[in-house]
């Protein structure tokens, strides 16, 4: 039983990157839902401003405060943990920094109506991502009477072309200021980012170009060296219920469309012929994305991170279907 | 009862690239929606119909930019190799950012004040990672291949932003950034114009001191000198942003929204349709990337899960439950049209929900294809695709 025993122990800070439209805002949810479980209190921060968690719980959107957007799986007949979300803005954060480390709220406040902390922000490339991930790593580290405020935090990230800049945190900050408090705050989170608590997980389908993305991105991640990285999670998954025989031959363009016409006749179906005819191209298309999609796999495979598969929910993500994703990620042993 | 769903007007791409009137087409959408693809197919399809093609792409998958022969980034239109019996041609480049700034830089700034810009680090950073860089550099790079008046055909792919916005908005936040006053303000104490700002005194140490809390002082000292440098060439990056802009909205310039036919794609083709209205910029139309359809259309999915259950339960009019692994095959190939039906469906559905808000705005479709593109092979299908009228369903 790895119910106990998931793959991330010890892993606070969880990354989600992913191309863009590969479902990364989803996959985080789910993968939020699933720690969440058995009483574990877990926040879940997204960082570009899209109010994407708040579509998915169907909640209003989100302000700069982190509040409660659900209640994770149940487990053992114990209902699950308190999901709470935050939606980062860099201006927001900038203000948070200020008044954390500096008592300067009132002053930030004055200034942010000047265009201060819009230009600050925007300005200082590296600044921005420095308070982005600087929220996360705090509330990852954040104690109230002696204990961890959560047990883990998932933070859906910046799409996998610019995740390794995004964590690269105080390389890209070191560029504009050699020494100084950004610096020391960039070195702390860093160090966060750089630890064991820390994990990166890559969101992709069975696509070339999301698949290429993401070995490019682990990749790239290898080489800066320091962070540990995730697991693979393939999304979108559709099953097929053709008998692998019957695939095998497809894929080899070999479709018994007589066969196939039987049947339907059999199951009552008009016209069976033609219906065959059509379903044979359908079964020829179908065979010859599975061998592609193996192709992929593969490919993942190769790159030697655990790989979790998720269903594609055919009627679109909605809360019922998120759940039902959060168990498969549990079941698998992501969390 | 429901009211039928609405029919969008049928986007025809291809009586855009014959108009010779059209001069720019923008391909805009969020990000992961095909894009690149979709511009490069287009771009090689005008060609094949007797335009001289320019195609600026901004960050191409590896293998989209190989199948045009697009091996490095060198911010120069390289001719794309193929035979045009048409008579057109096809040129491809791709957005080197930084490199157009320095451009910009050289041409305006004389050789000893380029070389301080240039080497500032301020500067370094700013013209590679400022947020909206990248966008305004590819709407200056739109203008000047336009002012060359080489090609008759501009096709731009947009820069794969957050949201599809960012590049009608960003290039007119550097602009202002970089005329603005606030800038001006915070570099005060090294420009001639120090006396005038005395009055501002109280509010500048306020804003130079909390800067220098949150950047450290090295930051302010580079940009204080790199907007002293800079300091002649600033009123002109507004007025190349705000030429750019007009020339987007000209008639020879057409929009073309690209979406995927998922919820969050055309919720954000939808934003822009609207901002494009608003901002009287041209929109030729919606292109639904990657749509999937079925090839037997006339059976349900309904009807195709009941008559896959038959099979297997065996209770159909002839079938025996001895016979059952008999239909197998034919039980597997219906529940794998029922689930394309059904996902047919969902895409149908997102595709109204948007006709719904813009009935008036042409889509055109383009199949999913199995692969993505490797070759100009590939982009021609994709173009063909486009072209192609839907099939009644």
């Amino acid at each position: 039983m790895r119910a106990r025993d998931t793959d991330w122990e010890g892993v606070r800070l969880h990354v989600v990157t992913g191309k863009g439209g590969t479902g990364k805002t989803t996959v985080a949810a789910a993968l939020a839902l699933a720690l969440s479980r058995g009483g574990r209190k877990v926040l879940l921060i997204e960082v570009e401003g899209r109010q994407g968690i708040a579509r998915l719980f169907d909640c209003p959107p989100l302000p700069y405060a982190e509040r409660k957007v659900g209640i994770g799986l149940g487990e053992d007949g114990r209902p699950g943990g308190d999901l709470y979300a935050l939606a980062v803005d860099p201006e927001g954060a900038l203000l948070d920094y200020l008044e954390m480390f500096y008592g300067m709220r009132h002053t930030g406040q004055a200034l942010n109506r000047l265009g201060l902390v819009d230009f600050a922000t925007t300005i200082a490339p590296g600044l921005s991502d420095v308070l982005r991930t600087g929220k996360a790593t705090e509330a990852a580290r954040r104690k109230a009477n002696g204990r961890q405020v959560y047990d883990a935090v998932v933070m859906d990230a910046p799409p996998t072309g610019r995740i390794s800049r995004f964590l690269n945190v105080s390389v890209e900050v070191s560029g504009l200021a050699k020494v100084g408090p950004v610096r020391n705050h960039a070195d702390t989170v860093a160090r966060v980012i750089r630890s064991p608590q820390t994990a990166v997980h890559f969101v992709t389908t069975l696509e070339e170009m999301p698949v290429q993305e993401t070995l490019d991105g682990i990749a790239e991640l290898r080489t800066l060296g320091g962070l540990q990285l995730g697991g693979v999670f393939i999304n979108r998954v559709r099953p097929h219920g053709v008998p692998e025989p019957d695939l095998e031959a497809a894929m080899a363009g070999h479709v018994d469309e007589a066969e196939i016409a039987v049947g339907l006749k059999a199951a009552g179906l008009p016209d069976s012929q033609a219906l065959a005819a059509g379903l044979s191209i359908e079964l020829a298309e179908h065979a010859r994305n599975v061998a592609l999609q193996e192709r992929e796999r593969g490919e993942l495979a190769a790159s030697g991170q655990p790989r979790y598969e998720l269903p594609d929910i055919t009627d679109g993500i909605d809360l019922g279907g998120l759940y039902r994703l959060a168990e498969v990620l549990r079941d698998q042993g992501a969390a | 009862m429901n009211p039928p769903p609405a029919t969008p007007p049928r986007l025809n791409t291809d009586a855009l690239i014959d108009d010779r009137r059209t001069r720019i087409i923008v391909c805009c959408g969020s990000g992961g929606v095909g894009k690149t693809t979709t511009a490069a197919a287009l771009g090689l399809r005008a060609a094949e119909r007797g335009r001289h093609v320019v195609v600026i792409t901004v960050d191409p998958a590896r293998r989209l930019a190989q199948s045009m022969g697009l091996s490095y980034l060198d911010n120069i239109p390289r001719s794309v190799d193929a035979d045009f019996a048409s008579g057109g041609s096809l040129h491809a480049m791709m957005l080197d950012m930084k490199r157009t700034f320095d451009e910009i830089v050289e041409a305006h700034a004389d050789p000893d004040r380029a070389a301080q810009i240039l080497a500032n680090p301020f500067y370094q950073s700013l013209s590679s990672s400022f947020a909206g860089t990248q966008e305004y550099m590819a709407m200056e790079k739109l203008g000047q291949l336009h002012r060359t008046n080489e090609w008759d055909l501009i096709v731009v792919d947009t820069p794969p932003s957050r949201s599809a916005l960012d590049f009608l908005d960003a290039p007119q936040r550097l602009g202002r950034f970089l005329d603005g006053k606030l800038i001006r303000l915070l570099t005060a104490p090294a420009s001639p114009r120090r006396s005038y700002m005395k009055v501002l005194n109280a509010g500048f140490s306020l804003v130079t001191g909390t800067l220098t809390k949150v950047l450290g002082a090295q930051v302010l000292k580079d940009m204080q000198t790199f907007v002293t440098a800079f300091d002649t060439m600033f009123g002109g990056f507004r007025e190349r942003a705000d030429a750019t802009y007009r020339l987007l909205q000209t008639p020879g310039t057409a929009f073309l929204v690209v979406a995927a036919p998922e919820p969050d794609a055309l919720r954000e083709a939808s934003y822009f349709v609207e901002r494009l209205a608003g901002e009287r910029m041209p929109l030729a139309g919606l292109i639904l990337n990657r749509v999937h359809r079925p090839a037997a259309t006339r059976l349900s999915a309904a009807r195709s899960l009941a008559a896959a259950e038959t099979l297997e339960n065996g209770n159909g009019p002839g079938v025996g439950t001895t016979e059952a692994p008999r239909y197998a095959l034919a039980a597997g190939v219906l529940r794998l049209h029922a689930e394309r039906m059904q996902l047919a469906a969902r895409e149908r559905r997102v595709a109204e929900h948007f006709t719904a808000a813009h009935p008036t705005v042409p889509v055109a479709e383009v199949v999913a294809q199995p692969e993505d593109v490797h070759d100009l092979e590939g982009l021609r299908s994709i173009g063909s695709s486009l072209a192609r009228e839907p099939e009644l369903s």
